[in-house]
C-alpha cells in the first residue's frame, strides 16, 4: 500500500514514498578508499550521525559516499544528497546547498532542480525536523570548504 | 488513590487538541504541566506585590521578602531539611549541582582523589564532574551497572576507597526510571569519609523524599518538573558544609559588608544566592509544593507506579516494543518500536496529538550502554490517566503501521 493515501495529508508530506524508498535502501552507502575529503557530523541534540566521503578530480565530484545512523529523514536525505551531488561541479554542488536550503524554508520552488530531494520539501512543515534534513548538507558544506 | 481525571482539570494546558485529537502529554520527565494555583500564585506576585526582595523598605518588597522565605520554609518542610539555612534557591538542579562541583569539590580535591559517579547520570550529573576532576587532577570512578540498568552494589568495599572523596548518583533515572538505593550508598561513603550529592530531579515530584533519613550531605533538583515555573530549583546541603565553603557567585545579596578590597559572606543560605534571585518563580515553587502535599506524595507514588505497570503491560502486548530499564522504576518507560527512529516514532504520535520525548535524553552514556543512538520515552505524572496510555499504545500502532511493520 502506497503511504501517501490512508495518512493526514501533513504526516504524508513529511514520509513521502520516496522517502522512505531511500531510508531502507540507500543509495551511494558505503565508504571511499582515497577519498579527497571526508567529514564526520553529528547532531548533539538527538544524536543522528553521518560520514560524508567525496573523491574529487578536476573541480568535479567523481564519487559520494556516506555513512551514518539516524531518522528516516536525516538518512533518506544524505542518500538523495549523495546520489545527486556526483557527477556535479563544485560551483554546482554549492548552488545545490543553496537551492535546498531555501527550500527547507519553504520555499518549494527552489528545489524544482533537485530531482528526487524534491520530496524532502515537505519536511519544512515540520521546523523540528528541519535539522535533520540539513544534516548531510551540512557535511557537504564543510567537505567543500576543505576542498578550497 | 489519586483521581486522576479530575486533578487533570486543575492543569489549563491539558485542555485543548493537538492536531485535531485531545493533547496526551507524556513529557512530564522533561518538564511538567503547571496548576492553577502555580499560575495563579505568579500572577499574584506580579499584580499585587512585585518588589525586590530582602533590601526594600517598604509594603511590596516586605510582602514579596515574607513570600520568598514562605516558599523557601515550605521547601524545607516538604524534603524535611532540619532548617531554611540548608535551603539554597538555584536557577535548577544543573546549576545546584555546578554549585557544589565549584564551591566544594574544586576547592578541595587533589590529584589521586576520586569522584564516584554512576554511568546513568544526566549530562547535568556528569560533566560538571568531569569539569572538576579536570580541574583538580581527581579521576573518574563509575559504578557498574547490571544488565537491566540498576548499579550493582554487592562490591561496595572496593568501589569505595581512602581515595573516595566524593559520590554522585542521581536518586531516579531520567532514562530508565532506575530508582537508586541513595541509603546504601550513603552508608558507603560513610565508612570512608566521602560526601554524597544526590541528583533528585527526577525523584521529588514524583515520590515523597527526606533528606535526613537518605542522609545524603547534598540534594539537588528543579522546581519545573513538580509543577512550578522554570527558573528555579533547590540545593539542599548539610550546613557545616555549606557552612565551610566559599560562595559559587558573588554579587548582591551574598554580602554581610564589602570594601574594595574584600567582603564578608552573608549567612545561610544568602551566600549562595548572589543577585536579584528568580521571586515569583521562587513563589511559585512554594505554591507548587502546597499543591502537591494537598494531594500527598506517597499517593501520586503509588499512582504512578500502578499507572507505569498498566502501561508496561500495555506496551509490552505490542510486537516489535523493547523497553529498557529494570521492572521496578520511576514514573516513566523509555522504549523503541522495531526499527523505527524514536523521532520518525515521535513525529507520528504527535500527528496524533501524543507528546512524548525522543533522542538521547540528555544521557549519551546511556545511549551507549543501550546500544540504541536514541530512545523513545513516555512519562507520566498524576494527571496521566489510563486513557492517554491506551491512546499512546493506538499511536504505536499506527505508526507501526505508517512505516509498514504491520503484516
Amino acid at each position: 500500500m502506497s503511504l501517501e493515501s490512508a495518512y493526514p495529508v501533513k504526516l504524508n508530506d513529511l514520509y513521502r514514498d520516496v522517502i522512505m524508498d531511500h531510508y531502507r535502501r540507500p543509495r551511494n552507502k558505503g565508504t571511499l578508499e582515497e577519498p579527497s575529503v571526508s567529514i564526520d557530523l553529528n547532531n548533539p541534540v538527538c544524536g543522528d550521525e553521518i560520514s560524508l566521503q567525496l573523491l574529487v578530480r578536476d573541480g568535479r565530484i567523481e564519487k559520494a559516499r556516506f555513512m551514518g545512523r539516524g531518522c528516516s529523514i536525516s538518512q533518506a536525505s544524505a542518500s538523495m544528497m549523495a546520489q545527486q551531488v556526483e557527477g556535479k561541479t563544485l560551483a554546482e554542488a554549492e548552488e545545490m546547498i543553496a537551492r535546498f536550503k531555501q527550500m527547507m524554508r519553504g520555499d518549494e520552488k527552489a528545489g524544482e532542480t533537485l530531482g528526487d530531494l524534491i520530496a524532502l520539501h515537505g519536511v519544512s512543515k515540520f521546523p523540528v525536523r528541519v535539522k535533520c534534513a540539513l544534516l548531510s548538507w551540512e557535511a557537504l558544506e564543510r567537505s567543500l570548504e576543505q576542498l578550497r | 488513590m489519586i483521581d486522576a481525571r479530575a486533578l487533570r482539570k486543575d492543569f489549563p494546558v491539558l485542555d485543548q487538541l493537538v492536531n485535531g485529537r485531545p493533547l496526551v502529554y507524556l513529557d512530564s520527565a522533561a518538564t511538567a504541566q503547571k496548576p492553577r494555583p502555580v499560575i495563579e500564585a505568579v500572577r499574584r506576585f506580579f499584580e499585587e506585590y512585585n518588589a525586590n526582595v530582602h533590601r526594600a523598605i517598604h509594603a511590596l518588597g516586605e510582602r514579596a521578602t515574607a513570600e520568598y522565605e514562605e516558599a523557601r520554609r515550605k521547601v524545607a518542610r516538604f524534603i524535611n531539611a532540619p532548617s531554611e539555612r540548608t535551603v539554597v534557591f538555584t536557577k535548577n538542579a544543573t546549576e545546584s549541582i555546578n554549585l557544589v562541583a565549584y564551591s566544594w569539590a574544586r576547592a578541595r580535591l587533589k590529584p589521586g582523589d576520586e569522584i564516584l559517579i554512576s554511568p546513568i547520570e544526566h549530562h547535568s550529573n556528569l560533566v560538571p564532574w568531569q569539569l572538576a576532576a579536570r580541574a583538580t587532577g581527581a579521576s573518574l570512578r563509575f559504578f557498574p551497572v547490571t544488565e537491566d540498568g540498576r548499579l550493582r552494589l554487592d562490591n561496595l568495599d572496593e568501589l569505595f576507597t581512602d581515595r573516595t572523596r566524593l559520590v554522585a548518583v542521581t536518586h531516579v533515572s531520567n532514562v530508565l526510571g532506575t530508582i537508586v538505593p541513595v541509603e546504601t550508598i550513603v552508608a558507603a561513603a560513610r565508612r570512608v569519609g566521602a560526601v554524597v550529592l544526590v541528583d533528585g530531579a527526577q525523584s521529588v515530584p514524583h515520590m515523597p523524599v527526606d533528606v535526613q533519613a537518605l542522609g545524603c550531605d547534598f540534594f539537588a533538583f528543579s522546581g519545573h518538573k513538580m509543577g512550578a515555573p522554570t527558573g528555579i530549583g533547590v540545593l539542599y546541603g548539610r550546613e557545616e558544609l555549606l557552612e565551610a565553603m566559599d560562595p559559587f557567585l558573588g554579587g548582591g545579596d551574598m554580602i554581610s559588608s564589602v570594601r574594595l578590597l574584600t567582603s564578608e559572606w552573608a549567612d545561610l543560605p544568602y551566600k549562595f544566592e548572589a543577585g536579584t534571585p528568580p521571586i515569583a518563580e521562587a513563589i511559585g515553587l512554594g505554591a507548587a509544593i502546597d499543591y502537591l502535599t494537598g494531594i500527598g506524595m506517597d499517593r501520586i507514588h503509588a499512582y504512578e507506579r500502578q499507572l507505569t505497570s498498566y502501561a508496561r503491560e500495555r506496551l509490552e502486548q505490542i510486537p516489535g516494543v523493547t523497553i529498557y530499564g529494570p521492572r521496578e522504576r520511576g514514573g516513566l518507560l523509555t522504549f523503541n518500536v522495531d526499527d523505527i527512529h524514536p523521532h520518525d516514532l515521535a513525529t507520528v504520535l504527535d500527528q496524533h496529538g501524543i507528546a512524548v520525548r525522543a533522542g538521547h535524553h540528555c544521557a549519551q552514556p546511556v545511549m551507549e550502554w543501550l546500544g540504541v543512538p536514541a530512545t523513545a520515552r513516555a512519562s507520566f505524572w498524576l494527571y496521566n490517566t489510563e486513557e492517554d496510555v491506551d491512546r499512546l499504545v493506538e499511536g504505536l500502532w499506527a505508526a507501526k503501521e505508517f512505516f509498514g511493520h504491520v503484516a
